[in-house]
C-alpha cells in the first residue's frame, strides 16, 4: 500500500506538470492570433458617447463602414432578430409575420416568407439550414429557403436555442418550461415555475442554465434534471424587463420596472453594481469581450467596464429610427443588431467581438462541406441533459463520498462499528446502604482518575459535521485530569 | 478620435484553389470553448464503446497437429515463424502470415516436452520423454535429404524443459537436476541441485544473462548463477509454480505462474514478498510469457482461457476464450508486440491480436491521429463509473463465470471468519498478514 500511493503521488505530480506546461504553451501561442481586436478612443476632452455611427463609418475602411447599414421594413412590424454561432447570417422575424434570412455581410438573401401568422420570437436553429419561428399558437420549424419543416405544438412565448446540448427550451403563458432535444426529438423535461406569466428568459451560455425573471423581481436559475429551481435571487423590487448573462457566466445584467440596471456576479449572487436609467432598459445583450448594450426608451446605449470597480461607463450611444425591440451582438464582428418597429439597424460598436475565432468551433468562413462536418461531429459529441448543472466542470472532480458511505466502508474493513453504541450494562442496586455504596463508588473513581487513567468506556469520538470545518467534540466525551484541573 | 472596427480579409480565411486544404486557424482560449469537460466525458464515452464494438481479437487457428500441442517457440530472427512441439513428438515449423505449416519432424517418442530456439536463429532444441535432446536446423532440408538432427544427446533421466543462453553457445536442460550444457559436449558442463525433487521449468534471464531460475516440484523457486555453479537462493511459496519467465526490460524481474490460479511477479533481490500478486484465473496457470516492451504479460491457464495483465496491477485488462479452446498450455507473445499464440489440447494453435480492438495494417496519418486521441481520452476518463462499467465489461463463459462467483464466496468466507477469529481473540495475537506475504512460506539463501 506505501508503494501504490507513492505511485500515485507521482503520477499526481506528473499529470500536473502536464497541465501546466500544456497551458504555458497554449498561452504561447496567442503570439500567432492573425487580428487585433477594435477599439474607440475620443479624444481628450471628448467622450466616446458623443461619437455618431456616421463618424465611425468614415474613419473606418469601406469594409468595416458597409456594416452599419439600415432595413427600412416599415410595413410589418417591429422586428425580432437572431445571428447564428459564427457570426455570419442573420435572421428577422417582423411581428406581422415577415420572416427574412440573410447572409447579412454579402447581403445575399436566402429566403423572405410571410408566415401569415403573428410571430413573437425567431431563432436559429445549430446551423444556417434551419430557423425556428413561434408563431401565433405554435412553434414552427423551417428550412432556409423557407419551406416548413415541423411544428411544435407548444406555445412558447419567447424560447432559446441551446447549441451543444442540441436543444430548444421554450417558456410559454402558463408559466411552464420547456426543454426539447431537437437532435432526437423528444422532450426531455417540461417543468413548472410557479412564477406565473414567463416573458423574461436569459441563457447562461458557459453552463446552459436558465435565468428566468419573474413578475415579482426574483430571477430562478433552472436545469432540466431539478424540478425545483436551483437558486432563487432577489433582484429588484418590481417586475424584471430584461436579463442577460456574460459569455464567460461570470456576470449577469438585469433590468426593472424599478429603472435600474443592476449587475450580478454569479458566484457569490450578489449585486457588485447599480446604476439608475432615467428610462428603464427593455432589452440587455453582452458582447463576446463583455460590452453589455441596454436598450433604454428608443434608445440604444453600449457599456464598456462591466465587473470592474467602478460602475460601468456608457462607451455608445445610437438612436434607432424607432424603439428597439430586439437587440443582438454579432458574435466575431464588432457589430450590434437592433430590430425596431421601422425594420433593422447594424450599429458599429469598436471592441464588441472576439477578434481571433477557432475554426473548429465556430468559424464564419466555413464552405459547405465544412459545415457539414462540423455537424456531424457535433452530434457525435452532443452531450446528454443530465450533465446541465450549475458547474459545467463537475464531472472533473474528485467525487468525495458522503459520510456514511465512508462509515459502511470503513465497518466493511474492520469488520465491526467502532462508533456503535456499548452494550447497556444494567446497574447493579446494592439493597440496603446506598449512600455508603454511593460513596464508596465515588472514592473509587477518584482514586482511579488520579491515577491517570481515562475510564475505560468513554472514548473520545470526533465527528466531522456536515460543513464543519474543524471537528467538534462529541458531547459524550470523556473528562480528562485536565478538564477537572480547569 | 482613433477607431478600428474589426475587419477581416477573406483571403486571409479562404483557400485559393479548390485543390488546397481548407485553412483552421485556431484559437486556445477556454471563452471560445465551452463545456469543455462534458464535451470531452461525451467523446470518452463513444471511444469506450467503439472499442467494445471493433474488440474482435481472434485472427485465426493453426491447424495440423495429430495431438495436443505442449509447447511452442519464436524464432528470434523473424517475427513470422513459430515452432510448436505436441505430445505425439511432432515438432511443426508454422509461417505466419500464410498461416501454414512449412515443415513437420517427428522429434521424439512420447511427448516433446521443451522446445528453444538459439539465439542465432539458425538450430532449436528439442528435448522429449525419450531422454534425449536433439539440436535441429532451422532451413529445410533440401530435396532428397532426410529429417535428421545436427545432434543428439542421450541422457539418463527424462528431460522436463529446456532453455538457451542469450549470448553463448551454452543451454540448460531441467529434469532431476538442472543440466548446463556447452553445446560442442555430449556431457553437461556443470549440474546443479538444491532439494531432492523434480524440477519442471528452467529459463535463462536475457539481461543479466548468466542467470538462470528454475521451477521445482515441492513448491520453491531457485535462482543460480550460471559462473558460481551452486544455487543463490531459493523462495517456497505455497503451491507449485508451473513456470517463470523474465521480464525482457527490467533486468531483475520474474513472473511465476503457480498452481493456486494466481501470477507472481518477484524482484529478485527481495524475495521476501512478491512485487505484485497478479489474481484472475479461475484454475491452475499453465504458462507465462512477457510482452517485449516489458509492460504487460500474457498466461494461460487450466480453465480454457487466456489472460492479458499489466505489470503493476493485480487483475487482468483482458480476457480470451472461444468454447473450441480447450485446456491452454502454452502461450507466446510475438516480438513485434502485436499478437498472441496460445497452444491448447486440442491440437491447435491459436493466433490473437493483443490489443483487441487495434486495427491491423498501415494507418493514415489521420486515422492514427483519431486513435490517439480517443486512447487518451479514454485514459484520461478512465475511472469515472459508466465509462469504467463499459471498458472492463467482457463476456466470460458460463464456466468461468459461474467459478468466479464461487470463488469469491469462499473468499468471502474465509475473511469473515478470520475476522472473527480476530475480534474474539487478545488484540494482537493475530496479525495482519498482508495479501502479498500470504503466499511466500520462506526464502533460503
Amino acid at each position: 500500500p506505501r508503494a501504490k500511493s507513492q505511485r500515485l503521488r507521482w503520477h499526481l505530480k506528473l499529470s500536473g506538470q502536464r497541465e501546466e506546461a500544456a497551458a504555458a504553451r497554449a498561452a504561447r501561442l496567442d503570439l500567432l492570433l492573425p487580428e487585433e481586436p477594435g477599439f474607440l478612443e475620443a479624444d481628450p476632452g471628448e467622450d466616446t458617447c458623443t461619437v455618431t455611427q456616421g463618424d465611425i463609418a468614415e474613419a473606418v475602411d469601406i469594409a468595416s463602414a458597409a456594416k452599419h447599414f439600415d432595413l427600412r421594413l416599415e410595413q410589418f412590424g417591429p422586428y425580432r432578430l437572431d445571428y447564428t454561432r459564427n457570426g455570419r447570417h442573420l435572421l428577422l422575424g417582423g411581428r406581422r409575420g415577415h420572416v427574412a434570412a440573410m447572409d447579412w455581410q454579402t447581403k445575399a438573401l436566402m429566403c423572405e416568407i410571410n408566415v401569415m401568422e403573428t410571430v413573437t420570437d425567431v431563432a436559429w436553429l445549430h446551423t444556417e439550414t434551419l430557423l425556428a419561428v413561434a408563431q401565433r399558437r405554435w412553434l414552427h420549424v423551417y428550412d432556409n429557403q423557407g419551406l416548413e419543416l415541423n411544428c411544435l405544438k407548444s406555445f412558447p412565448r419567447r424560447f432559446t436555442v441551446l447549441m451543444i446540448f442540441f436543444s430548444l427550451f421554450l417558456q410559454n403563458d402558463k408559466g411552464f418550461l420547456q426543454y426539447l432535444d431537437i437532435s432526437v426529438g423528444k422532450e426531455v423535461a417540461a417543468l413548472c415555475t410557479r412564477g406565473g406569466r414567463l416573458a423574461v428568459m436569459a441563457q447562461n451560455p458557459a453552463n446552459a442554465i436558465i435565468h428566468l425573471g419573474h413578475s415579482n423581481g426574483t430571477v430562478t436559475l433552472w436545469s432540466p434534471t431539478v424540478s425545483e429551481p436551483l437558486v432563487r435571487m432577489l433582484c429588484h423590487r418590481g417586475a424584471l424587463r430584461a436579463l442577460a448573462v456574460d459569455p464567460t457566466g461570470t456576470y449577469m445584467a438585469s433590468a426593472g420596472l424599478d429603472r435600474k440596471l443592476r449587475l450580478f456576479d454569479l458566484r457569490t449572487y450578489r449585486v457588485l453594481q447599480e446604476l439608475v436609467l432615467p428610462q428603464g432598459a427593455g432589452h440587455l445583450a453582452f458582447s463576446q469581450r463583455g460590452l453589455l448594450a441596454a436598450a433604454c426608451g428608443d434608445l440604444v446605449q453600449v457599456y464598456k467596464g462591466v465587473g470592474k470597480e467602478v460602475p460601468p461607463q456608457p462607451y455608445l450611444c445610437h438612436r434607432p429610427p424607432r424603439p428597439p425591440h430586439g437587440l443582438r451582438f454579432c458574435p466575431f464582428e464588432d457589430v450590434l443588431g437592433a430590430g425596431h418597429g421601422h425594420g433593422f439597424t447594424s450599429i458599429l460598436v469598436p471592441g464588441a467581438g472576439e477578434a481571433n475565432f477557432d475554426a473548429l468551433e465556430n468559424n464564419p468562413y466555413r464552405s459547405r462541406r465544412q459545415r457539414q462536418e462540423w455537424e456531424v461531429k457535433a452530434l457525435l459529441e452532443k452531450v446528454p441533459a443530465e450533465l446541465i448543472t450549475l458547474d459545467p466542470t463537475q464531472l472533473g472532480h474528485v467525487d468525495t463520498a458522503s459520510l456514511q458511505q465512508k462509515r459502511e466502508e470503513r465497518i466493511q474493513r474492520l469488520g465491526f462499528d467502532p462508533q456503535a453504541k456499548a452494550k447497556f450494562k444494567p446497574r447493579r442496586r446494592a439493597k440496603g446502604n446506598n449512600l455508603l455504596h454511593r460513596k464508596r463508588k465515588v472514592a473509587h473513581e477518584e482514586q482511579r482518575v488520579r491515577v491517570g487513567d481515562p475510564p475505560p468506556s468513554m472514548n473520545p469520538q470526533i465527528i466531522w459535521g456536515a460543513g464543519a470545518t474543524h471537528p467538534v467534540q462529541h458531547p459524550r466525551c470523556c473528562c480528562t485530569v485536565a478538564d477537572r484541573l480547569q | 478620435m482613433r477607431v478600428k472596427v474589426l475587419s477581416r480579409n477573406p483571403d486571409d480565411y479562404l483557400r485559393e484553389t479548390k485543390l488546397d486544404l481548407q485553412r483552421v486557424p485556431r484559437n486556445y482560449d477556454p471563452a471560445l470553448h465551452p463545456f469543455e469537460v462534458p464535451r470531452e466525458y461525451t467523446r470518452a464515452l463513444n471511444a469506450t464503446k467503439l472499442e467494445r464494438v471493433f474488440a474482435k481479437p481472434f485472427l485465426s487457428s493453426l491447424d495440423g497437429h495429430r495431438d495436443g500441442v505442449n509447447c511452442m517457440a519464436k524464432h528470434p530472427k523473424s517475427l513470422s515463424t513459430v515452432l510448436s512441439g505436441a505430445c505425439d513428438g511432432e515438432v511443426k515449423i508454422w509461417n505466419l502470415t500464410k498461416r501454414q505449416c512449412i515443415r513437420t519432424i517427428q522429434a521424439h517418442e512420447g511427448f516433446v516436452r521443451g522446445m528453444c530456439a538459439r539465439f542465432c536463429g539458425t538450430s532449436f532444441f528439442t528435448v522429449g520423454d525419450d531422454k534425449t535432446v536433439k539440436q535441429w536446423k532451422m532451413e529445410s532440408p533440401e530435396y532428397g535429404e532426410e529429417e535428421e538432427p545436427i545432434h543428439t544427446i542421450l541422457g539418463k533421466t527424462v528431460y522436463t524443459g529446456i532453455d538457451h543462453h542469450w549470448k553463448e553457445a551454452v543451454f540448460a536442460t531441467c529434469g532431476h537436476q538442472v543440466d548446463i550444457w556447452d553445446e560442442q559436449r555430449t556431457s553437461p558442463m556443470c549440474s546443479l541441485t538444491w532439494g531432492f525433487d523434480s524440477i519442471s521449468s528452467v529459463k535463462f534471464n536475457p539481461i543479466e544473462t548468466y542467470l538462470l531460475g528454475s521451477c521445482a516440484s515441492d513448491r520453491n523457486i531457485v535462482l543460480y548463477d550460471m559462473r558460481k555453479s551452486t544455487p543463490l537462493k531459493k523462495v517456497i511459496l505455497n503451491m507449485r509454480t508451473n513456470t517463470l519467465c523474465w521480464n525482457p526490460m527490467e533486468a531483475f524481474v520474474f513472473t511465476a505462474a503457480n498452481e493456486d490460479y494466481n501470477l507472481y511477479t518477484f524482484d529478485m533481490r527481495y524475495l521476501e514478498s512478491p512485487v505484485t500478486v497478479h489474481m484472475d484465473h479461475v484454475s491452475a496457470v499453465l504458462d507465462v510469457d512477457y510482452s517485449p516492451t516489458g509492460k504487460e504479460f500474457v498466461s494461460a491457464s487450466f480453465d480454457k482461457s487466456v489472460r492479458i495483465f499489466p505489470v503493476d496491477k493485480g487483475h487482468s485488462r483482458e480476457v480470451y476464450h472461444t468454447k473450441r479452446m480447450q485446456h491452454v498450455i502454452t502461450v507466446k507473445w510475438t516480438s513485434d508486440n502485436k499478437y498472441i499464440l496460445c497452444g491448447s489440447d486440442e491440437m491447435n494453435i491459436r493466433l490473437w491480436k493483443a490489443n483487441a480492438s487495434e486495427k491491423l495494417g498501415v494507418l493514415a496519418p489521420r486515422e492514427k491521429a483519431a486513435m490517439n486521441y480517443n486512447q487518451k481520452l479514454k485514459e484520461k476518463f478512465q475511472y469515472h463509473p459508466q465509462i469504467r462499467r463499459i471498458a472492463q465489461h467482457r463476456h466470460l463463459p458460463k464456466s468461468i463465470f459461474c467459478q468466479i462467483k464461487e470463488q469469491r464466496i469462499m473468499r468471502e468466507a474465509r475473511r469473515r471468519k478470520e475476522l472473527n477469529r480476530r475480534k474474539h481473540s487478545k488484540p494482537g495475537s493475530m496479525p495482519f498478514v498482508s495479501e502479498r506475504k500470504k503466499h511466500i512460506v520462506a526464502v533460503v539463501k
